[in-house]
């Protein structure tokens, strides 16, 4: 009974991710005000056309140390005010009829995905033929979605490996190769897909950075109490026995 | 007479003012001996008050209508001033309740809290624990998330397999034919004034309860059998200031605790926020796996381990029910005859912590989807465990009348004592 216990409470450590892989770590620093620009930069021109982020507004980016004028000249193509949120141009029942599904809100896709996820995500697209749109993901088998930073990271092609997995069945292998170089080197793309996500981050939850601030202030001030409320506990009580 | 002893007079004329704050602060005596445990009741009081505050200015900018609340939610968290922080509170709060509420009733578990005189006491916690089930139910739909849409219509739905009047009873408490704006509305009402009312009527009642009969301690024997020449307990301080002011302690210690969270881990894990949450309600998504929030999950294990017999799934829903109805009849169940488990002997030291064990870990198999130990033979590991669980959670109490008279315990000391 109690080897079952031990087994039992073993098992979520070798618990199976529901993506088709194991997500790799995002280099996430949501400190870094350069990067999140780099990724709003990127985000504005890549994703913008097809997905909205309906509940950012575009002055939230003088957050990272843009001003108005900066963001108005750089980063707003889909609309005119800059606070105004990143709604998008196209209704919702053409996109259905156009790509069989939705573009899905990118607000706080990265609350629901998750940064690993997402990373993994845009650096495993794969070329695809039997596909729609002529890719397929690792991470999303299946996706509606095309490659659209194909051109930055160039074009990846998989080669299927069939293992024995060791229990008389077989177990695909999945492994992506770049086949032709794109505009910018592997190490290069990391980099921008790391600073896009750190974007997406930011923007599922733009108060982050001040959360962390006002927590240690907050924590400081409770253990400065703390010590205060605990003498006078102790003064009190010095005649209860 | 000074010009404040004078407006007291005058109040103290109109409303019992000093005699209220003499009954129940300065001249209620309670035993001097609590410990760590006797924290939770004052904590739960406090978390009440902290999810009210939050909750009115959160109902400030909420939009209670299915197109509207989720982006709602949103404009509380980036267009609201500090509302990012009011929202934190709330949800960390909402999982805070339960931890407290649960280490509350536990301290009633270790140190017979129900016992007599306190059954009545007892009954109206389990009542309490029952409106605060409801409250956090309603509370999650209205972020109007998949997991907040999804889990509403596995609740309501349990609800619609009662037999014969199921589909009715489901219906009536949709106000529609599936979850909707209709069932997004009733239940806000719920959620925001309805049992908020209930819940600060039967505190009242839970503490004139307590006060009437005064705390049970860590020993378990009562103060009120060795009084003084005037009538005050021998082992009785009164609660102020002494506990006044350690309960402050307490609610540091608490608030450091609770603001660790909500500053550096809001979502804790997705325990506390899910993930799923963060996509709007899909009517026509069914996410792969839906499971409440963790404060339910013993409850759901119980639930999905239960199979269909003739054709109902009835049974589940009977058993998860009983699972908690149980806790009623705890003050019956109990035949020991000393209070504290400092006095009880092996078996009832034995049963409790396989209780709490069974707790724990049918709280973890809800969390996952049924499948994910594999399976063993025809059936699923998670399943099977569950099922051992569920047994071993209702033996606890079925058992208890047994165990607790058969128990060899020790003697009870004359006076408190501290450990």
């Amino acid at each position: 009974m109690k080897r079952l216990l031990l087994l039992a409470l073993l098992f979520p450590l070798a618990a199976v991710a529901s993506e088709a892989v194991n997500p790799d770590r995002a280099p996430i620093d949501i400190r870094d005000a350069a990067s999140i620009q780099r990724g709003a930069k990127l985000f504005v021109n890549y994703c913008l056309n097809c997905h909205s982020a309906q509940y950012m507004r575009y002055n939230r980016l003088e957050d990272l140390g843009l001003t108005e004028q900066q963001i108005r000249d750089n980063l707003m193509f889909a609309s005119d005010k800059v606070g105004n949120t990143m709604s998008i141009a196209a209704r919702k029942s053409d996109q259905a009829a156009w790509f069989g599904v939705v573009p899905p809100d990118l607000s706080v896709i990265a609350r629901s995905r998750g940064a690993d996820w997402l990373y993994t995500y845009l650096r495993t697209y794969y070329r695809d033929d039997k596909s729609a749109t002529g890719w397929n993901n690792l991470a999303f088998p299946n996706v509606g979605m095309p490659h659209v930073l194909w051109q930055l990271q160039g074009t990846q092609v998989a080669t299927v490996e069939e293992k024995d997995d060791g229990h008389g069945g077989k177990h695909k292998e999945i492994k992506l190769e770049l086949a032709v170089p794109g505009s910018v080197s592997v190490a290069e793309y990391d980099g921008l897909v790391a600073d896009l996500v750190n974007y997406l981050v930011f923007m599922g939850e733009p108060a982050q950075a001040r959360r962390a601030q006002i927590g240690y202030a907050v924590l400081m001030a409770l253990g400065v109490l703390f010590v205060l409320v605990y003498l006078l506990k102790k003064e009190f009580w010095k005649d209860v026995h | 007479m000074t010009r404040s002893q004078a407006l007291l007079n005058w109040i103290d004329e109109r409303f019992p003012l000093t005699s209220l704050w003499k009954e129940h602060l300065s001249e209620y005596y309670a035993p001097k001996n609590f410990n760590f445990w006797y924290y939770f009741g004052s904590l739960a009081l406090l978390v009440l008050v902290i999810q009210i505050v939050s909750g009115i200015f959160l109902t400030m900018n909420y939009k209670p209508d299915a197109t509207q609340a989720f982006g709602s939610v949103e404009y509380i968290m980036r267009d609201v001033p500090g509302g990012w922080l009011i929202r934190y509170i709330h949800s960390t709060g909402a999982s805070m309740f339960f931890i407290v509420v649960y280490l509350h009733m536990f301290r009633g578990l270790l140190y017979g809290s129900h016992r007599k005189p306190r059954e009545l006491l007892w009954l109206i916690g389990v009542v309490i624990y029952l409106c605060l089930m409801a409250e956090a139910f309603f509370g999650y739909l209205l972020p109007w998330g998949q997991m907040s849409y999804w889990g509403a219509q596995v609740i309501v739905n349990l609800f619609g397999s009662v037999p014969l009047i199921g589909e009715g009873l489901a219906e009536w408490i949709r106000g529609d034919y599936v979850i909707s704006d209709a069932t997004l509305n009733r239940f806000f009402a719920f959620h925001v004034i309805a049992i908020p009312l209930v819940l600060l009527a039967l505190v009242a009642v839970h503490i004139l309860a307590l006060h009437e009969v005064g705390s049970n301690n860590p020993d378990g024997v009562e103060i009120k059998n060795k009084k003084d020449a005037s009538g005050k307990p021998l082992d009785g301080i009164p609660f102020h200031p002494y506990y006044t002011v350690k309960d402050m302690v307490g609610v540091v210690v608490f608030l450091a605790v609770f603001s660790f969270v909500m500053f550096f881990a809001p979502t804790m894990g997705g325990y506390f926020l899910e993930y799923n949450n963060f996509i709007p309600a899909d009517p026509l998504k069914t996410p792969p796996h839906i499971a409440p929030v963790w404060y339910f999950t013993p409850y759901y294990a119980m639930l999905r381990a239960v199979p269909a017999f003739a054709g109902t799934q009835f049974w589940g829903v009977l058993v998860m029910g009983g699972a908690v109805l149980i806790f009623f009849l705890l003050p019956w169940l109990d035949r020991s005859p000393v209070k504290s488990i400092r006095y009880k002997g092996p078996y009832y030291k034995i049963a409790l912590a396989l209780f709490v064990v069974s707790f724990l870990v049918l709280g973890w198999l809800g969390t996952q989807p049924t499948d994910f130990l594999g399976k063993m033979g025809e059936s699923y590991v998670a399943v099977r465990l569950a099922q051992l669980f569920t047994i071993v959670y209702f033996l606890f109490f079925i058992l208890m009348p047994w165990y607790s008279r058969i128990d060899p315990v020790k003697p009870e000391p004359e006076r408190v004592t501290w450990h």
